[in-house]
């Protein structure tokens, strides 16, 4: 057993509009340093809500959650910015970048607000993100000039730059097609051998799901297996 | 670092809208040149018309007023017991016009470190006899240097050489228009009468033209000792003191501290010419407002393209906050696009706003009332550039507070979701 980097206690979730529904009841798991996870079931069961309170980005809910030990609960928002920025890397199922910058410049936006390292330093870590992605000569380009799925290597490099200790996806493959996902998917496999990434990633494709290490099966709003 | 990050974010979110932001900064350059050419020029108006009057009207006059005795003999009886003194119809009686002890009070007032300068004058009906009819007339006594120093009497004389007035005994400089009625030439010799009917003969060494018709119509100037002369009074005779002050505020407190001291009748600028003074403000009031009111539109420009802006980068904005931008950063983010607006069209502003004041302090200006002024008067003073400043920054931070503050509330799961 390894290190627990992010665990969750009794995580509930309410909607109050229109009407007062509970959209996660109880979540409780952890993950160890290194692991790769999918979360996978029906539509609407939960998994995004479970992925933006367990990012941070969402702060209106019960229970607790644990990243690297430290409880994310009554933290100034400031702080939980400075969580996300150094800890977690997100990658959406659209590719979000910022198309005001050029690619290299996307993926080191984050490691320039973290502000530990000098400008070249982070580029240079920029650089080599590309590599292991496979896209350093798109570096220059604007993100309208790349492909769907060059875009969402793109994000991938963006979310490793601070070299976080756990990735986070929501459906990353889903909007990619299958060339593309299984592109997607050993790089997340390769990060997770060659480097020790901890990966989450929620995903609706059942053969991407049957490749990862540990499978969480949710349902209503629970965990089933 | 930090500071430099958000910056170079800023500058991307511009240069990405560029179009809009140069909307955006025109309309602040636009109200800050205005507002700096509205206000140099009205300030430079107002100091023509003040100078019209009030750099010619002593800050304080002190004169001694023929009137009734205000106290009357049967006051020495005390309250009466059983009724009550009607007393009518009390005429002044034959007093003297002039102050007593002038030239003490002179000598006083040039001690006094509050006082600028002093300058004696003796004011006389007279007429002017133009063949058979007589046209009436005021003749001003004067000691020229004085005049001059105080009051700019030089500038005003149109025709001829004002030191002459000093140099030639018995002569005058006439009101431009009493001249052209009369058709006197420089050098002529006029005779006038004075109100006890004696005649006198002054030689015409100038021609004074004040702006004011109605004065140019009637005054004219002597020098203090051709007026006693035509008086017949000595040479320490003086119908007013004049006097301009150091700070011109403190007037109707002096006015009033001369008034017990000497025992005279003394008024102050503000009380006699009350109407200038209301006029000023009132014209740099409605300079302000206009241009206070332009900036106010051209900050309503700069909040409509960001509160576009945060509309259209709504993705970007949830982006950085999910990769880790605190809404302290997107907030400055965005204050620092209001605030580069502002400053660029600022600068430009001050840039325009003084290019075209001295456009139009380069208009010519020809006005037979005005002679000392060629063309449109205008005040380069520093203060209209350092307040637009403040107000260019002022009225665009405002103008960003709001979509700033709007911006960094975005909540990224919101967004995120949305797609
Ligand atoms: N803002 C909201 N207000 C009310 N209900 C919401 C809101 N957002 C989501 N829900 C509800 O919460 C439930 C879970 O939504 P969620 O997006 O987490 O599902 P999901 O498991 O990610 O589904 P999918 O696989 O389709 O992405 C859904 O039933 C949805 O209708
Ligand atoms: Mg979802």
């Amino acid at each position: 057993m390894g290190k627990a980097i992010l665990e969750a206690k009794g995580i509930s979730k309410f909607f109050h509009d229109p009407n007062t529904i509970k959209v996660l009841d109880g979540i409780s798991f952890t993950l160890e340093k290194g692991e790769f996870v999918s979360i996978t079931g029906k539509s609407g069961c939960g998994k995004s809500t479970l992925l933006y309170i367990l990012s941070t980005m969402d702060t209106d809910y019960e229970g607790d959650l644990f990243i690297d030990g430290q409880s994310m609960r009554n933290r100034k928002e400031k702080e939980l910015a400075r969580v996300r920025n150094a800890q977690i890397g997100f990658v959406f199922q659209f590719h979000y970048l910022l198309n005001e910058f050029n690619v290299l410049r996307n993926v080191m936006l984050p490691g320039l607000k973290l502000g530990v390292l000098t400008e070249e330093e982070i580029e240079h870590a920029a650089i080599n993100k590309l590599k292991i992605l496979g896209i350093e000569n798109e570096a220059l380009k604007m993100p309208n000039q790349l492909s769907g799925g060059q875009k969402q290597r793109v994000a991938i490099a963006r979310a490793l730059i601070n070299d976080p200790l756990i990735i986070m996806g929501d459906e990353p493959t889903g909007n990619l097609d299958k060339k593309n996902s299984e592109i997607v998917f050993d790089i997340f496999q390769e990060l997770a051998t060659n480097y020790q990434q901890s990966l989450l990633i929620v995903t609706h494709d059942q053969e991407f799901a049957a490749r990862t290490k540990r499978i969480i099966e949710m349902e209503d709003g629970r965990i089933i297996n | 670092m930090k500071l430099k990050l958000l910056a170079s974010i800023s500058i991307s979110l511009l240069v990405a809208r560029w179009r809009q932001t140069l909307v955006a900064a025109v309309g602040v350059t636009f109200s800050i040149t205005m507002f700096i050419a509205l206000l140099s020029f009205m300030a430079g108006l107002n100091a023509m018309l003040d100078g019209l009057i009030i750099n010619r009207t002593a800050h304080i006059r002190l004169y001694n007023e023929i009137q009734p005795s205000s106290f009357q003999p049967i006051e020495h009886y005390g309250p009466l017991e059983n009724g009550h003194h009607f007393i009518r119809s009390i005429k002044p009686k034959n007093d003297r016009m002039g102050i007593y002890n002038s030239a003490a009070i002179t000598e006083t007032l040039k001690h006094d470190k509050r006082v600028m300068g002093v300058a004696p004058k003796i004011t006389t009906q007279v007429f002017y006899n133009v063949g058979a009819t007589d046209l009436a007339g005021v003749i001003n006594g004067i000691d020229v240097d004085a005049e001059t120093k105080l009051f700019s009497f030089k500038d005003y004389v149109v025709q001829g050489n004002y030191i002459d007035l000093k140099n030639t005994p018995n002569s005058i400089v006439l009101g431009k228009g009493a001249a052209e009625k009369m058709l006197v030439q420089l050098g002529d010799v006029i005779q006038i009468s004075t109100p006890k009917g004696e005649q006198f003969q002054l030689k015409v060494v100038g021609f004074f033209q004040s702006g004011l018709q109605e004065i140019d119509k009637v005054q004219s100037y002597c020098s203090t000792q051709t007026t006693q002369k035509i008086l017949g009074e000595s040479n320490t005779f003086m119908s007013d003191i004049q006097m301009k002050l150091v700070d011109i505020n403190m007037a109707p407190a002096m006015a009033k501290e001369y008034h017990k001291v000497f025992g005279i009748e003394a008024v102050d600028i503000q009380t006699a010419n009350s109407q200038f003074e209301t006029g000023t403000k009132v014209r740099t009031l409605i300079s302000y407002v206009v241009g206070i009111t332009l900036l106010i539109v051209a900050g309503f420009g700069i909040y409509n393209i960001l509160n576009m802006m945060i509309y259209e980068k709504m993705d970007s904005i949830a982006i950085l906050k999910a990769t880790g931008f605190s809404g302290k950063d997107v907030n400055a983010i965005f204050i620092a696009i209001a605030l580069s607006i502002g400053v660029f069209g600022g600068l430009l502003g001050l840039l325009f706003g003084f290019g075209l004041t001295a456009l139009i302090d380069q208009i010519p200006f020809n006005t037979s009332a005005l002679p000392t002024i060629k063309t449109y008067p205008v005040d380069y003073s520093m203060s209209y550039y350092i307040i637009a400043s403040i107000f260019s920054v002022f009225t665009t931070y405002l103008a960003g507070f709001l979509p700033a503050r709007k911006a960094s509330r975005i909540d990224p799961v919101i967004i995120i979701r949305g797609k």
